[in-house]
């Protein structure tokens, strides 16, 4: 007994040593997420919450079910893997609720050539004009159906005669 | 109820495991996803990019990439003759509005979109001093914005530039591969509105993906594998200028 009498400073700091480290286990267990370390280094609720964004493109899957029409024609033509979103831009909300967003008009005139202007780098077999030249400024769905756009294909002469060759 | 000493000692610890319930949450991934069945992977094919921007306009739509930044760019590259170790890049505003006509004559001229590699064995990942950046079980290098300190370590450690510090939020950002997008079934918005279909996202664990056949059967090859960062993002049709 003698011998620990002697050692009661050392109890002493032991007692302080286990407070310290009961302590630090109770901060970092309100501090560290419960999720982190479930899948390795980081918190595994950052991965559903990533993934739960809204998306913006439908895809061309919500398009094909209503517009069957303009499917058809463009699934004939060379624009047939051309997603409608590409052009039409992105049409989540439309396809959730047709009725609240319509899709806004598109210029022909710069859409077309964001593609098909002539350039250096383009590989050489994809479709391109210099377009000042190719049209002298008429705009390109007065001869082009956007949806199947080569001049001759039968699809393409089909819907000109039922729609005008409009949009 | 009389709240005596006795009570009050079993309250409490029940008390505390319902807290720790409430603070754990619960992750789960979407409906009829499971993360280990996936491995998920990129193919670009150079050889049938046009440069028109499409993909960077819709990564911004789809992502709210701020202004003046990109999570995916465009670069068009100009090797004249025999100059194969100096080519002469540009990429205005990252290829966003597509490409003004070029001033140069002759050579190899040719576009290369540029993205997140999500490589296997990140640099990114490895630096981050939190636990903010990650490769997610299905293999996409993901960011956790509210676990981000913004210290940028990660956006120096990238060999490919592909990481930024977003100005509204003051931490580093980069591409998902459209993280909710794929777990929803669907492809990423750059892949879904790539008019030539230059851009294609390949799951390496379902053999049966065509984008993964390609791969199998066809010689690819990824940028700087020097770097030794297994990345994902794999090239078709590439030229040996390309850093």
């Amino acid at each position: 007994m003698a011998n620990l009498k002697n050692a009661v400073h050392l109890f002493r700091m032991a007692a302080v040593f286990a407070a310290g480290i009961v302590l630090f286990l109770i901060v970092r267990n309100i501090f560290v997420p419960k999720s982190f370390g479930q899948y390795g280094h980081y918190r595994a609720a950052a991965l559903k919450e990533i993934a739960d964004k809204p998306i913006m493109f439908a895809g061309h899957g919500a398009c094909e079910g209503c517009h069957t029409d303009v499917f058809d024609l463009k699934s004939k033509g060379v624009h047939a893997h051309v997603a409608c979103e590409s052009c039409h831009g992105p049409l989540a909300a439309h396809a959730s609720d047709p009725t609240s967003l319509q899709p806004p008009k598109l210029d022909v005139a710069v859409l077309c050539v964001r593609c098909h202007e002539a350039g250096v780098a383009k590989p050489k077999d994809f479709p391109q004009v210099v377009s000042a030249e190719h049209s002298g400024g008429v705009v390109c769905n007065t001869c082009h159906q956007p949806h199947s756009p080569r001049i001759g294909d039968a699809a393409t002469a089909s819907a000109e005669k039922s729609s005008g060759g409009g949009q | 109820m009389n709240l005596t000493r006795r009570r009050l000692l079993y309250l409490l610890p029940a008390a505390a495991i319902a807290w720790d319930a409430v603070l754990a949450g619960t992750p789960e991934a979407a409906p009829n996803y499971n993360m280990t069945e996936h491995w998920w992977g990129f193919l670009i094919d150079v050889t049938k990019c046009i440069g028109c921007g499409t993909c960077v306009q819709a990564c911004k739509a789809e992502n709210n990439v701020p202004d003046g930044y990109y999570r995916t760019w465009v670069e068009r590259y100009h090797v004249a003759d025999w100059n194969f170790e100096n080519p002469v890049v540009d990429s205005p505003e990252g290829g966003l509005h597509g490409f003004p006509p070029s001033d140069k004559e002759g050579g190899k001229n040719f576009y290369v979109p540029k993205m997140c590699n999500h490589c296997a064995d990140s640099p990114c990942t490895q630096v981050c001093p939190v636990g903010a950046t990650f490769i997610s079980p299905d293999g996409v290098v993901l960011v956790d914005k509210d676990y981000c300190l913004g210290c940028r370590y990660c956006i120096q450690a990238c060999p490919y530039g592909c990481r930024f510090l977003n100005p509204q939020s003051n931490t580093a950002s980069k591409c998902t591969l459209c993280y909710h997008r794929i777990t929803k079934g669907l492809t990423t918005a750059c892949c879904e509105t790539c008019p030539t279909g230059t851009r294609q996202l390949v799951d390496l664990k379902n053999p049966n993906d065509p984008v993964h056949k390609f791969i199998e059967t066809h010689s690819v090859q990824v940028l700087k594998p020097q770097m030794a960062t297994q990345a994902k993002a794999f090239y078709y049709g590439l030229d040996g200028s390309v850093r």
